[in-house]
């Protein structure tokens, strides 16, 4: 038996015999081996007797790694010990919660209340990994992947890991739908719920009672994929089809909303047309119009959306119009056509496929979107506040949160399907390895006139929103008092020089802190779980190959605020209990952003020949190595695109991370948002500016470093973007 | 450990990929020092066999052996075997020498020795001085090298080589395939090779398997192929022969009577039985002359002719039997007119008789 396998099996029966099996709080050392820090072994024959039946599969693992020769037969008891440890495993950890059994009939079979248990620790972690590891080994042994144990194993972990982390929070959400929140089954409130007049009432339409928050949803949605598409498709054109002196000006345009929390716009525009805002100061001095609250509900939300989302149109659409070959266009040319014709009966059609998939996009992105609705929203509701405000709001309902989140969840997931089945194959873009030596044509006059008319004022409005955020950082109070002062500054990044040393007592340093370690954390961990699965998905051929690209593109179309609400589920009670410290945010970032990883990383090896691969493994190089010394190298711009995307995600998210954060790991935008809500608009924005400049600095930073221009980002987000399956 | 070339050995194996199969229950053994071609028409599954060998695949059936030890469930890695790719597949960012010496690297050898040991199989091959250019810095010839060098570094018990030479032009093609041939014997490797071309697998190898959708249609040294082929494929697709419909009489010791059109012949019956058949002729086979007055030869017509400098190449138009022959003529000095009436006949000795299915 070879030597890997044998530690394999060495540390699981360690973990076994001597770690914590448990996860508590404080290490209890004084009663070790048993009491709340033991080991699963001292544990079992001191009363947890559920913890005995692993010690068989552990030994019998370790058994036949110590003593069996390699060969088929022993593969196959090795997968089975493995396996059926694993299941044990989780079967034991589901079946027992913190007070008895998990289950009624269990009770009723075994008596209730039965054992009870706390959530699984370090040792629990060793066991199923190394369990899960042999299983894997053995399946490798006996021929599958191509006898490539690396493959075998990598498949088996990243195939868990998404169960645990994408599956089971969505399962969790569906089955705390069904039940009340006692834990009975409740099928009749589900229907309550679920039909509610405030989810789906119609009542607006008779001029009564505010519509359903469902209706609300699409509405804003709808509205703001309609306009983000236009002022795409606008851009696009502009960039793509004229002679538009500023174009870098438009590609600067699409970083910005990368690196921008995406309720720092909503937070711009309360400056500017809030009751006390700079535009509408000036109108009520100038001309006596009286400040309102026009900007809080359905417009506010709709300007802030279009204005974060239609730069993801542009990047969409730029590749579509580009794609498009100028060939066709001559041809139809040299039939005779004239220009609008031409654009009317080829270029558009050839188009259509593109802003519907665009359209799609921003229609998810404005459904799964909560920053700005929450700082926006005022009487407004959409899905993802109300679900937001169902957690942690004074009348927390989670059975309820749980019915909203499955409304965002099939909604997001409709138009992803949509987006993925009906647009993911009927793509015209007609870029060939062949030079393309056709000149495009020049856009018609009208149109031309009309994409700048929309165009250019949008960017200055967005250069006007971040102007204002620069601005009133170095201000006292933005329509009132344009006195420049650092005030603001001073409260959230003060550092003192006292006694003892530097002492940093601004009061946003600490969330700055952990986000800046969270993000350090979780971009190599994302990066490296997305390109590993990227390499699996291209480069191997295994049983549930679909399924593993199902679940890392799902992770993609679920809304951060559902994300949150079924990792509270999932994660606050045994087995798996992680939640409030700073282990959960690095999951909830690192499943949330590793599609970008995977699409990035699949672009990168369709273009690496295969061969590459099989001429190192030929040589002798297993598949780590492989990956290790070829891989890595020839995949470096996608490596450095994703974690840059990982890093920037990670520093500005907030729709699942509100949900999670702790005392002790808040995070810079959860800061910001109650520095909003407290009303210190000054804190906010200059802690919001302060956030941008670093980003870009980092970005900056990085592509300075490695060489590699922007073209891997866009690459990563156009990937994502056209998503083809 | 010094180890010697190893044998290959195929029993029942057959490889699937979804519904295709594209290995069908094939059986082989190569012998330790043998160089072994296959070859067949696109398509019928030669690399997927190689990949087989290699461990790149994984069969669905059946065992493999290699050095009479089974290696079925194996992966490449644990496989002592090279391959010479069609694409070469030399690593981009690693300059010719790092390219050698990552097998030996990658198996722990140390810096130094990893390069000694690349350093050695480049001169080999007759790359010193270009060990420390890019691959993309050299020409096709010599990158083809470097795969070899590569391959053969690590000294492995098989080699293969899937179309080494496809991306090469003719003459090239010509002088690296001597190279190989001259650097097998010297080595005494066993080799698999893979080709499409018949020319080179008649002039590299030891034995050939000829394939054909999927399963094997004939082993054999390259004469016995040619002057003995065992189905109507293996005669079509070894050099090209023209293959006649013929009715075969009663067995007369080794040889049978056949008609060919109204002409009767002797040929060796080589266990076909009485009935109908089909006789193989090469195109150098068919004696053309001018028609004359005299009967006993077949009667046809040249419905093409084309000059390919050091022969002709003639389509023939037959009435009875109503067919088209393909023959060659060295003839190029006086040729014969495109629509010339000409008479036809062969050497018996030349006709290989095969079986009608
Ligand atoms: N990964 C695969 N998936 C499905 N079918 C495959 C795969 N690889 C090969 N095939 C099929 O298996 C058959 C044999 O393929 P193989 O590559 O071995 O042919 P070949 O003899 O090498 O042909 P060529 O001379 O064109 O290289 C073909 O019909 C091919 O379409
Ligand atoms: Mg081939």
């Amino acid at each position: 038996m070879n030597r890997v396998t044998r530690l394999i099996a060495l540390a699981g029966v360690g973990a076994y015999v001597l770690l914590p099996w448990y996860s508590s709080g404080e290490p209890a050392l004084a009663s070790y081996p048993f009491g709340a820090s033991g080991s699963a072994l001292a544990l079992a024959v001191s009363g947890a007797w559920w913890l005995l039946p692993l010690a068989l599969p552990l030994y019998a693992c370790l058994h036949i790694a110590w003593r069996g020769t390699w060969n088929e037969r022993n593969a196959d008891w090795l997968s089975l010990c493995g396996f059926s440890g694993l299941a044990y495993l989780l079967v034991e950890g589901f079946a027992i919660g913190l007070h008895g059994w998990n289950a009624e009939w269990l009770g009723s079979v075994f008596g209730a209340p039965g054992p009870s248990q706390p959530g699984m620790g370090i040792g629990a972690l060793i066991v199923a990994t190394t369990l899960l590891l042999l299983g894997c080994r053995g399946l490798a042994r006996k021929g599958w992947c191509r006898g490539d144990a690396f493959i075998v194993c990598a498949i088996g972990v990243i195939g868990v890991l998404l169960a645990a982390f994408v599956f089971f929070p969505v399962v969790k959400i569906l089955a705390s739908a069904f039940t009340d929140n006692e834990g009975h089954a409740a099928f009749a409130s589900f229907l309550a719920k679920i039909t509610d007049r405030s989810v789906w009432g119609l009542g607006c339409l008779g001029g009564g009672i505010a519509c359903g928050v469902a209706w609300n949803t699409i509405l804003l949605a709808i509205l703001t994929g309609l306009a983000s598409t236009v002022l795409g498709l606008a851009f696009a054109l502009i960039a793509v089809r004229t002679s538009f002196r500023f174009k870098a000006l438009l590609r600067a345009m699409t970083v910005l909303p990368i690196i921008t929390p995406p309720f720092v716009i909503g937070l711009a525009l309360i400056l500017m047309f809030g009751r006390s805002g700079a535009v509408s100061a000036f109108l009520f001095r100038g001309f006596g119009i009286p400040p309102s609250r026009w900007i809080y509900g359905l417009s506010g939300i709709f300007i802030a959306q279009v204005l974060a989302f239609a730069p993801i149109a542009f990047l969409v659409l730029v590749g579509v119009v580009q794609g498009i070959s100028p060939t066709l266009e001559e041809a139809a040319q040299t039939l005779r056509a004239k220009r609008f014709t031409i654009f009317r009966t080829v270029t558009w059609p050839l188009m259509r496929p593109g802003l519907a998939n665009a359209f799609l996009l921003c229609l998810i992105e404005s459904m799964a979107d909560f920053g700005n609705p929450l700082v926006l929203g005022g009487n407004f509701e959409v899905l993802s506040t109300k679900i937001f405000f169902a957690v942690v709001g004074a009348a927390t309902d989670q059975g309820r949160a749980a019915v909203l989140s499955l409304v965002l969840l099939f909604l997001t997931l409709a138009g992803f399907a949509a987006q993925q089945l009906w647009l993911g194959k009927k793509s015209y873009t007609t870029v060939t390895g062949k030079g393309d030596a056709g000149l495009s044509l020049p856009l018609p006059n009208s149109l031309r006139c009309a994409c700048y008319a929309l165009a250019l004022p949008w960017v200055l409005f967005t250069f006007a929103i971040y102007a204002i955020i620069f601005v009133g950082s170095f201000v006292k109070a933005v329509g009132r008092d344009y006195t420049p002062t650092l005030a603001s500054y001073a409260i959230a990044f003060r550092v003192e020089h006292t006694n003892f040393g530097w002492f940093f007592s601004g009061s946003a340093w600490p969330s700055l802190v952990a986000t800046v370690e969270i993000a350090l954390i979780a971009a190599p961990l994302t990066a490296a779980i997305g390109l590993l699965t990227a390499y699996l998905l291209a480069r191997q051929d295994f049983y549930g190959r679909k399924a593993l690209d199902f679940a890392a593109m799902l992770s993609f179309a679920i809304p951060g605020t559902v994300v949150g609400v079924s990792y509270i589920l999932a994660f606050n009670v045994p087995p798996i209990e992680i939640t409030g410290g700073a282990l959960i945010l690095v999951i909830c970032f690192v499943f949330r952003n590793m599609p970008v990883g995977v699409r990035a990383g699949m672009a990168a090896l369709s273009q690496i020949d295969k061969s590459l691969d099989e001429a190192s493994l030929t040589l002798g190089a297993r598949s780590f190595t492989t990956v290790a010394r070829i891989m890595i190298p020839l995949m470096r711009p996608a490596l450095v695109a994703s974690l840059i995307y990982a890093f920037v995600r990670a520093m500005t998210a907030v729709s699942a991370v509100i949900f999670l954060v702790s005392a002790q790991y808040n995070m810079a935008t959860t800061y910001i948002i109650g520095r909003v809500d407290a009303g210190e608009y000054g804190v906010a924005i200059a802690y919001s500016a302060a956030l941008i400049v670093f980003m870009l600095a980092v970005i900056l930073l990085i592509e300075a470093l490695v060489g590699e221009r922007r073209l891997g980002r866009r690459t990563a987000i156009a990937n994502i973007a056209a998503a083809p399956a | 450990m010094k180890k010697g070339p190893a044998s290959v050995e195929f029993k029942n194996v057959v490889k699937r990929y979804g519904a295709v199969t594209a290995v069908n229950d094939v059986s082989f053994a190569i012998a330790p020092g043998e160089l072994v071609t296959f070859l067949g028409p696109s398509g019928c599954g030669k690399t997927t066999t190689l990949r087989l060998i290699a461990g790149l695949e994984m069969a669905s059936e059946g065992r493999i052996a290699i050095g009479g030890k089974d290696v079925t469930g194996l992966s490449a890695a644990d496989r002592d075997v090279s391959m010479v790719f069609q694409s070469y597949a030399l690593f981009p960012h690693m300059s010719v020498v790092e390219n050698v010496a990552y097998g030996p690297s990658v198996q722990g050898a140390g810096k130094a020795r990893a390069r000694e040991m690349a350093m050695d199989k480049l001169s080999l091959v007759g790359l010193e001085g270009l060990e420390n250019r890019a691959p993309s810095e050299l020409s096709g010839g010599q990158q083809q090298r470097v795969a070899v060098a590569r391959a053969l570094v690590l000294e492995p018990q098989v080699l293969l080589f899937d179309e080494p030479l496809s991306n090469l032009d003719a003459k090239l093609r010509r002088r690296v395939r001597e190279e190989i041939r001259e650097l097998q014997l010297s080595l005494g490797l066993t080799v698999a090779y893979v080709t499409h071309d018949q020319e080179e697998a008649l002039a590299v190898s030891d034995r050939i398997i000829v394939m054909s959708n999927a399963s094997i249609a004939q082993i054999g040294s390259p004469r016995e192929l040619y002057d003995a082929p065992s189905s109507r494929f293996v005669a079509d697709f070894m050099g090209d022969a023209n293959l006649i419909p013929v009715e075969v009489g009663a067995h007369d010791g080794a040889f049978a009577k056949i008609l060919i059109g109204r002409r009767e012949m002797r040929v060796a019956h080589r266990g076909i039985p009485p009935g109908s058949a089909y006789v193989a002729v090469r195109p150098h086979q068919i004696a053309i002359e001018a028609r004359s007055a005299t009967g006993g030869s077949l009667e046809g017509l040249i419905s093409k002719a084309a000059y390919v400098g050091d022969h002709m190449e003639y389509r023939i138009t037959l009435a009875v039997p109503k067919l088209e022959l393909f023959a060659t003529a060295p003839d190029v000095v006086s040729p014969l007119e495109k629509g010339s009436e000409v008479a036809i006949s062969f050497d018996p000795a030349g006709l290989v008789l095969v079986s009608g299915d």
